[in-house]
């Protein structure tokens, strides 16, 4: 297709792929390929020699809070007021192959993208950051395999999640100063007022939040997603205080680090030096 | 699978389902959100699957503030129990590997809850017509023999076109190859339509030939073709536009524009 200006671009539907015919009259090598890359593209739990104990002889986790960051800000947030001021146990990670993972990731990097923590003296308390990209295909069993393991009665579910201000539709003109700023959507179960503004239509939440929103739903489990609409591409100070207010509800089974030292917030917000020569 | 939303499973029994297939402008979905606004019909159930892409929203049918705070999935079930309609709304794109699955679910769930027709809005690709397509009205139909066995006359009376089989390899006269149905940016639609023939299932695909863009417009013709059929609403009323546009389509172009721009 050639626009306006004369340039050929290739026809992209945004509904579907042009092909539609079936797979059907594939060979045998095709499916074997097929199958070990659905194989290898599946979500990997593993917990500690305790937890997965604890989960063979069939008792799931006795949650009470699960409290799950997607996105550098969102982690960054619970790892710097969170995870610094108690006593948590790493418990777990999740692991997850798919089209972005790098060639050569190290087996450190791949296990720190998605890990559990259980608080010490509160064991009912999980937090899950997850920085790693999920693939589409990946995020409902992502979600169907770790709430398998969590015990679903009076189980409350928080969503952090990280956005950009250019996804957010709204009929007045933003300004510069009112990102960031937090949205909520929440589930039919879930009782309690939301601590911002609920998210408007025609906004939308996808990814891991979304799955997770979804699943909350049909099985009736309480669970709100927090979403940071933030204008700023990598993680900074000022959209992890954001989250801050969504955190406050839970006081009793959660510390906030009131200021963590600046020192603490530096070294989060310092993996946002892209090499970047853009605005130099 | 399908999962309530209410306390009961609902009954579908001598229903008519209308549901889209994910197609090339969203036209069956549009059609089905107005379906589903202007007639105030009530969610009764979710789709929960893992063919579709996850993704949830607040009330996009909301009428006030207070409904507004409802959370919304993927796929819902709604009904207007008085038309004995449901209607399934399908807002997420399929995994790509997970389509066939997908239809499979479908057609068995069609048929464990007893629909007496199921009609999928839908449409196809404007560009790749034939020259036989290019004539005249870009509306379409299908129907499989089970349908046909009790509707037949219904659609004759119409005067509908049926979608034409094209031939395999366009231009060349070879005797061998028999035309085949054809129905390109469709997503689903063909082999939901050739399932439901194998499966004795009464079934009928509505689709119209667009491209992609502002497509409304499509919408709308889609789902007056569809109300000739059902009379979903009365044909008679004095406004021409009588469709409600429930408030998610707010916003197609984006957020508001600078002020200090002008």
């Amino acid at each position: 297709m050639a626009t306006f200006f004369g340039e050929v671009l290739s026809v992209y539907s945004r509904a579907v792929e042009e092909e539609e015919e079936d797979v059907e009259e594939e060979n045998e090598e095709d499916e074997e390929i097929r199958r070990e890359l659905e194989q290898k593209r599946e979500v990997g739990l593993h917990w500690s020699p305790e937890v997965s104990e604890a989960l063979r002889s069939g008792n799931k986790l006795q949650c009470s809070d699960f409290i799950l960051a997607v996105g550098h800000n969102a982690a960054s947030f619970l790892s710097a007021y969170v995870l610094s001021s108690a006593n948590w146990d790493a418990v777990g990670h999740a692991s997850v192959w798919n089209e972005r993972s790098r060639a050569v990731t190290g087996q450190n990097s791949e296990e720190s993208a998605c890990v559990f923590h259980r608080r010490k003296d509160n064991p009912s308390v999980l937090i899950c950051q997850v920085t790693c990209y999920l693939a589409e295909d990946q995020l409902f069993q992502w979600t169907e395999k770790v709430f398998e393991c969590l015990q679903h009665r009076e189980l409350n579910v928080i969503v952090l999640s990280d956005g950009s201000v250019a996804d957010y539709k709204t009929a007045d003109y933003l300004c510069s100063s009112s990102a960031p700023f937090l949205r909520s959507l929440h589930t039919d179960a879930f009782r309690d007022r939301p601590v911002c503004q609920p998210l408007e239509q025609p906004n939308i939440v996808t990814g891991l939040p979304s799955a997770v929103l979804n699943h909350c739903q049909v099985h009736r489990v309480a669970a709100v997603v927090y979403q940071c609409y933030s204008d700023v591409i990598g993680p900074d100070s000022v959209t992890m205080e954001t989250y801050k207010l969504a955190l406050t509800r839970l006081g009793r089974s959660i510390q906030l680090d009131p200021s963590p030292s600046t020192d603490v917030l530096r070294k989060f917000a310092r993996t946002a030096d892209i090499q970047s020569n853009l605005y130099i | 699978m399908f999962i309530s939303s209410l306390n009961s499973s609902p009954c579908f029994k001598g229903f008519t389902l209308v549901m889209p297939a994910v197609a090339v402008g969203n036209v069956g979905q549009l059609a089905v959100d107005l379906i589903v606004s202007t007639l105030n019909m009530s969610r009764v159930g979710h789709i929960h699957t893992d063919c579709l892409i996850p993704m949830a929203g607040n009330n996009p049918y909301a009428t006030c503030k207070e409904d507004a705070e409802e959370l919304h999935t993927p796929a819902e079930v709604y009904t207007a129990a008085e038309l004995k309609l449901a209607v399934l709304q399908i807002r997420a794109p399929i995994v790509q590997t997970k389509s066939k699955k997908f239809r499979q679910l479908l057609v068995s769930w069609i048929k464990a809850s007893g629909f007496s027709r199921t009609v999928v809005l839908s449409s196809s690709h404007a560009y790749q017509r034939d020259d036989q397509q290019l004539q005249g009205t870009p509306l379409r139909y299908l129907a499989t023999p089970s349908l046909l066995k009790v509707s037949a006359d219904a659609l004759k009376e119409l005067g509908w076109r049926e979608m034409e089989r094209v031939s395999a390899f366009p231009g060349l006269t070879d005797a061998n190859t028999e035309p085949r149905l054809h129905i390109p940016g469709g997503g689903i639609t063909k082999g939901l339509y050739t399932d439901s023939c194998t499966e004795d299932l009464s079934l009928a695909v509505l689709l119209l030939f667009c491209s992609e863009g502002d497509n409304i417009p499509d919408a709308f013709t889609l789902v007056n073709h569809l109300n000739d059929w059902l009379h979903l609403l009365d044909n008679h009323s004095p406004e021409p536009n009588k469709w409600k546009i429930p408030p998610s389509w707010n916003l197609l172009f984006g957020s508001g524009i600078p002020p200090a721009l002008f």
